[in-house]
Parts: structure tokens; C-alpha cells; sequence
């Protein structure tokens, strides 16, 4: 019987991985120390651009417990409460797929304008949790430069994971 | 202009909707149930962290290559284009440096002959482990180098490390080959030190801003900005008098602590293995092991 081949199989099982893949590296991409200041001041949260982007493209390759699980581990390696960025990223999956119409036939202006007002969402939320399970308030004028680089940082991740995705998925 | 690619999720029935709300409920309840066993059980979490941080240490240690190799070409172009300032400006501090270390070496000898003379039992040595910072997780809430160094090397919690140019941090959670670094500028950061010449006591406490506030000093303390900060040794975990910074501003914010080191640009960290010599320790060693007295 003609089933599907050990090869194609293989092609499947990577094609769904990509996604949670390209997240994992765009966690220990957040992670890679900035010598100089002059490529940032300060590391834009990646992951969250990359949630943002595969919820809206490929929500059929990112399950829920997928993004629980490296935002587990994005929590764990970067210090900060357990679960406290699994959720808001969780959040976020979820509003893109309740949401659905507000991004078919967007442009890339329209993609970052809204990204911009759930990654403001997103990042005060994050500080309401930090804040309640860790007892510290972070400081607010980092936070606003974090917001800001990550808001700046859009375009180019976005264009990198379109690539992938065209390279890797089409 | 850019189109959403890719199959939209259709739902077949409305009983697959409902499925898949569940889950995602299921999903939520299981991220606080992650934040409570956070809260609860914060040895496990730590761990759990030090497991993670080493298996990922590796790849993280290659990663941190090319970033480097990137920052040693930007550097390196800079340099180029001052060549001649820069050489200027070395030539000049080799003759200060020359100067200081005559000095240094009298003010040792000195030193010695005092110690000498007081009958001043020698400071415990400090050993120290050099490791490669493979990740800094600075952000908005949190403020931590990672390193190549862990528990097969030496690196043991509370550790001080060090910059060139002074204190970085305290070693908070160790791994087989990777430790966590909680930097001064981290909220939860609190190192005694002495400022000024008048070594008065205090503490130093981050708050995630690039300078660290002063805590706890006492009230009729003269400190200026420009006084020097240094460790304090109190608790005999870090070495005391490391270089950690100078009083930057005494302003409306309160005193803020400049620190000596870059934080952010810092490739290699020494950490100091410092040990106190325990009181209970020396006796033992002297007495020998305790035994009953034979019948």
C-alpha cells in the first residue's frame, strides 16, 4: 500500500515544528548579550513578536500548550516568576484567534499598529504579574524602552519569520 | 503588501469549538498552577532553572560567538578611525599607572612591616574563577548575566563577580556548568558597602535603573558625590574592599551609586572565591576528630 513515505513524514512532522522552532531560537536570541549600545540600549522581547506573528499567519502550526510550554522556559532562563510570561503570551495567541478578521488582507502598517497597541497590553500586564507574584515593581522607564525597541525591532523579525515561512512552509 | 499566507482555522462543528475553548481553559489553568508552584515551592523552580540553564548553556556559549566577533569588528573599526588619540591617551595613562605602582609597591611594603609589628593574623585568600558571560537577560524586570562557569569549576552561590573595573554582582543560582549572576542594578540586589573615606556603612540596592540607590545610611553621614563605594565584607561572603562605584548624585532621587564596571559590556567576569575562615572550622582542625575516651 502506498502510504506516506519515511521522508514525507519526516517533511510533516518538521514543517509543524517550525513555528515552535523559530520561538525557541528567538528565545535564546533574547538572550545573546548586546556588547555594544549601538545595536539597541536594550533586547526587545522577540518572543512576543514571534507569537504574535505565527498566531496570525500559521495558527494551525502553534498550539496552545506549545506556547505554554517555551514561555515556561523563557520565564525559566530569564529570572523572571514562573508562568508570568507564559500567560500574557497565552493571552495574546488567544485575542489573535478571537480577533481573526482584524488581520486578514493587513498590511505590514496595520500589522504594527495593532501590534503595538497588544504589545503596550502585553508588557503592562507582565508588570501587573511581576509586580503581585514576585513582590518587585520593575522600573518604568525601562519597561518604556523596552516597549519602544521592541516596537522598533517589528519589522525585521516580522520580515525574518515571512522568510522562513515562505522558505520553510510553502 | 503583505497578505496573511496559509490556512485560516476553519471549525467543523461547534462541538470542536467548545473542545477547543476547554483546552485553552485547561491550558490557562495549567499556567496558574505553574505560578503557584513559583510562589510555593521556589527550590524546585530553582532547580528546574539551573537544569535548564545548563542544558542550554552550550548552545548559548557558541551563539555568543558571532555577536562577539560582530562587536570585535564594530571595535576594531572604531579604534582605526582614533588611532592616534587612543595612543596618545595610553601613553599618558602608562605613566600614571607607572606612577601609582611605585607607590603601591611602597605603601605595600609599609604595609607588611605594620601588619609585622601588630602581629596581624593574614587575610584569607581569595581565589578566583574567570568565566565567559554567554547571556544577559537585562530587561525591564529582571537584571542577570549568565555564565560558562558552574559548579565543576568552582562557581558557588553568593559568589561576588567581577569586572576589570569592579563589582558586577553576586552569583544566585549555580548549575553544573552555568551560574546565574543577579547584577547590582537588579531590584532585588542589596550589597553592604563602605563610601567615602570615612567608610561609612551602607547599603547598596538596585532598582532595574542603571544606578543603584544607597540604603540605610545612616542619618548625619557625610557622603558627596565623587565619594568612593567599595564592599564592606559584612557577612563575610564577598571580599571586602572590592572597587564597586562612585557616588554619582545626591539629587531629588535620593544618593545613586555609579558603578565602576560597564554592566552591559562585560565578556569575561572573574568570580571571587572568597573563604572566611569558620571559627568552628579552626577548632575542629586544631583538636583533631572528637574521640570517646577508651575503657
Amino acid at each position: 500500500m502506498d502510504g506516506i513515505g519515511v521522508w514525507q513524514r519526516l517533511d510533516i512532522i518538521a514543517r509543524a515544528l517550525c513555528p515552535s522552532a523559530t520561538l525557541f531560537l528567538l528565545v535564546l536570541a533574547s538572550l545573546l548579550p548586546l556588547r555594544s549600545p549601538t545595536l539597541a540600549p536594550v533586547m526587545p522581547s522577540l518572543m512576543l513578536v514571534g507569537v504574535y506573528h505565527w498566531s496570525i499567519f500559521r495558527p494551525d502550526l502553534l498550539p496552545a500548550w506549545a506556547v505554554l510550554c517555551l514561555g515556561l522556559f523563557h520565564d525559566l532562563l530569564f529570572g523572571l516568576p514562573l508562568g508570568s510570561g507564559a500567560l500574557v503570551l497565552l493571552l495574546v495567541q488567544r485575542t489573535i484567534h478571537l480577533q481573526r478578521k482584524l488581520f486578514q488582507n493587513a498590511t505590514l502598517a496595520i500589522l504594527w499598529a495593532i501590534f503595538a497597541g497588544m504589545a503596550a497590553l502585553a508588557m503592562g500586564l507582565q508588570w501587573i504579574l511581576v509586580a503581585v507574584l514576585a513582590g518587585t515593581l520593575g522600573s518604568g522607564d525601562q519597561m518604556l524602552l523596552q516597549y519602544a525597541v521592541t516596537l522598533a525591532s517589528y519589522p525585521v523579525v516580522a520580515w525574518l519569520l515571512l522568510r522562513t515561512q515562505q522558505f520553510l512552509l510553502s | 503588501m503583505v497578505r496573511p499566507a496559509g490556512r485560516v482555522v476553519r471549525l467543523a462543528t461547534p462541538l470542536k469549538s467548545v473542545a477547543q475553548r476547554f483546552s485553552f481553559v485547561l491550558i490557562i489553568a495549567a499556567t496558574f498552577l505553574a505560578m503557584l508552584v513559583g510562589k510555593a515551592d521556589t527550590l524546585l523552580i530553582e532547580r528546574l532553572r539551573t537544569r535548564v540553564l545548563d542544558a542550554v548553556q552550550p548552545i548559548l556559549l557558541v551563539a555568543s560567538r558571532p555577536v562577539e566577533s560582530v562587536d570585535g569588528l564594530l571595535q576594531e573599526l572604531r579604534e582605526m578611525a582614533e588611532l592616534r588619540t587612543i595612543n596618545a591617551g595610553l601613553r599618558e595613562e602608562n605613566r600614571r599607572l607607572l606612577q601609582w605602582q611605585q607607590k603601591a609597591r611602597r605603601l605595600e611594603a609599609e604595609n607588611r612591616a605594620l601588619q609585622g609589628l601588630l602581629h596581624v593574623t593574614a587575610p584569607p585568600a581569595t581565589r578566583f574563577v574567570t568565566a565567559q558571560v554567554v547571556a544577559d537577560t537585562s530587561g525591564a524586570f529582571a537584571r542577570s548575566l549568565l555564565l560558562a562557569a558552574g559548579a565543576r569549576d568552582g562557581v558557588e552561590r553568593g559568589q561576588a563577580a567581577l569586572a576589570p573595573e569592579g563589582l558586577v554582582g553576586r552569583v544566585v543560582e549555580v548549575g553544573e556548568r552555568s551560574s546565574r549572576v543577579l547584577q547590582i542594578t537588579d531590584i532585588n540586589s542589596r550589597i553592604p558597602v563602605l563610601i567615602g573615606y570615612r567608610r561609612e556603612r551602607a547599603v547598596m540596592a538596585g532598582d532595574n535603573s542603571p544606578q543603584p540607590t544607597v540604603a540605610y545610611l545612616s542619618p548625619g553621614s557625610e557622603v558627596r558625590p565623587g565619594d568612593v563605594v567599595v564592599t564592606s565584607g559584612d557577612g563575610g561572603v564577598f571580599p571586602p574592599d572590592l572597587p564597586v562605584g562612585m557616588v554619582a548624585s545626591s539629587g531629588e532621587q535620593g544618593l545613586r551609586i555609579r558603578p565602576y564596571a560597564d554592566l552591559g559590556r562585560s565578556e569575561y567576569l572573574r568570580v571571587a572565591d572568597y573563604q572566611l575562615p569558620d571559627l568552628l572550622d579552626e577548632l575542629s582542625s586544631s583538636r583533631g576528630p572528637a574521640q570517646p575516651p577508651a575503657r
